[in-house]
């Protein structure tokens, strides 16, 4: 187990967030702390994407607070995201984690083993050398979980980490969700498939227009929901 | 048909005389190309990069700086060097090194809003990665230059084209004078002009080779690259 993390818990209060006059999240308070991964479901243009970015730092709040650890400013050392179409850097897969990790500041003498580990963590050992936008999509979502990785996060943010990807290139991303867990890393990520967050979360996180519509141990959410949405999101109706 | 024989001739005998315009001409339009590298690719990845007042009409004005009529540019530069002016006491007018300064001019705004351009794309790719990793302004102008660099030898070649075809500026500011500022393109004016056709035509093969030359390295080495990093 890694020692806690600085930017837990992480807390949304009374969050809202506007960009170009359209509310994107509406009066979100939220508290992400330790433990099993948080998952984050809704329909599109729930607001998914823009509470991840905005839980990495990445989007500051219109109004409210969000708070790592206590603290309004962090920066983000201890934490890391994966975009749902993580962009390439037009080197090779080690390249790019090299970058990773000259970015993240780890030493130049820690960098070329550290590389190699993360390597096979992600399960890319012998693509060291192909060019990173040649990789299928599965490795390229390896390959980010990767640079991620090098920032060494106690907190990782994953935007649907796995659309679009076949069974086998899934069941990968989802069994290195399941390991760095079990190390001691919090994962909160987002999806729109509800199998998936039944497999992974430990909590559930649904939001609906912007807004957070229900929040309970997986378990709990998926077996009694409370709210009208959240049942129906469940039996597969749209949210209108 | 003479002129042609009388060209080849030349070449292949190696014509010093010949030999020492090409040279210089390489000398003068690669330093120029070199500059307007070393000032045209950060400037452009900083207006890339920054959103400030004025932003769009310096891009406009970039864009319309690629066509600088180059005889206005050589007299420019002209009535900066000459002795009345404001640089007269550095002695540059007629030199090489003047008309380093006046294709440097020239080529600048080329590379410069080419530059922008490759680089803002890529800079819209990479926008998210680059700030989730926390890298810093510098490393990320670094950063898009570097990947950004097999598509950034495109603005070099347009830069080195305009260098290398350009007449006007280098005869203002270089006066052709010869064995010392006569290039490529201003003999090939003189000699026409005198109707000495051989050395003309020859300078002209020459030119075109050297050209076609240097963009067949570089469309080799850019393939070579992309192979290798993507």
């Amino acid at each position: 187990m890694r020692t806690p993390a600085l930017d837990l818990p992480l807390m949304f209060v009374d969050v809202r967030i506007v960009a170009r006059e359209v509310t994107i999240l509406d009066q979100i308070s939220l508290k992400l702390e330790a433990g099993p991964p948080t998952v984050l479901i809704g329909p599109n243009g729930a607001g998914k994407t823009t509470l991840l970015r905005a839980a990495m730092g990445l989007i500051p709040a219109s109004s409210g607070q969000i708070t790592w650890g206590g603290r309004e400013f962090s920066a983000p050392t201890r934490r890391a995201i994966m975009f749902q179409r993580p962009a390439m850097l037009r080197r090779s897969t080690a390249g790019n984690i090299r970058y990773a990790l000259a970015a993240a500041k780890v030493p130049r003498a820690q960098r070329e083993a550290r590389m190699r580990e993360l390597m096979a963590e992600v399960g890319l050992v012998g693509l060291e050398h192909r060019p990173a936008r040649r990789l299928s999509g599965g490795e390229q979502q390896r390959l980010a979980l990767a640079r991620a990785f090098a920032r060494d996060p106690a907190v990782l943010f994953l935007d649907e980490p796995t659309v679009s990807l076949d069974p086998a290139a899934t069941k990968a991303i989802e069994d290195i969700v399941r390991t760095i867990t079990a190390r001691g890393v919090k994962v909160v990520m987002s999806t729109h498939d509800l199998g998936q967050a039944k497999r992974i979360a430990g909590d559930v996180v649904l939001l609906h227009r912007g807004r957070l519509i229900e929040n309970s141990p997986a378990a709990e959410f998926f077996a009694a929901p409370r709210t009208h949405e959240a049942r129906k999101f469940i039996a597969g109706e749209l949210l209108m | 048909m003479e002129g042609d024989v009388s060209a080849l001739h030349l070449m292949l005998t190696a014509d010093p005389v010949l030999l020492a315009i090409v040279r210089l001409s390489l000398e003068v339009t690669l330093s120029a190309v070199l500059l307007s590298a070393l000032i045209g690719v950060p400037v452009g990845a900083f207006i890339a990069l920054n959103r400030f007042a004025g932003r769009e009409a310096i891009i406009v004005i970039l864009n319309a700086l690629m066509g600088l009529p180059p005889v206005v540019v050589g007299l420019a530069i002209y009535l900066l060097l000459s002795r009345s002016g404001p640089l007269g006491a550095w002695g540059l007018l007629f030199t090489p090194q003047a008309m380093v300064v006046a294709q440097t001019v020239l080529v600048t705004p080329i590379i410069a809003a080419l530059s922008r351009q490759t680089i803002e794309d890529l800079w819209v790719e990479y926008h998210d990665e680059l700030a989730a990793m926390n890298v810093g302004p510098l490393r990320r102008i670094a950063t898009l230059i570097w990947d950004a660099r097999f598509s950034l030898v495109t603005a070099l070649l347009a830069g080195f084209g305009r260098a290398a075809a350009e007449v006007g500026a280098i005869l203002i500011v270089g006066g052709n004078i010869d064995g010392f500022t006569r290039t490529m393109t201003t003999a090939i004016a003189l000699e026409t002009s005198k109707g000495e056709l051989p050395l003309a035509i020859g300078l002209g093969m020459v030119l075109i080779s050297i050209v076609i030359l240097i963009n067949a390295l570089a469309w080799g080495a850019r393939r070579a690259g992309e192979r290798y990093a993507g």
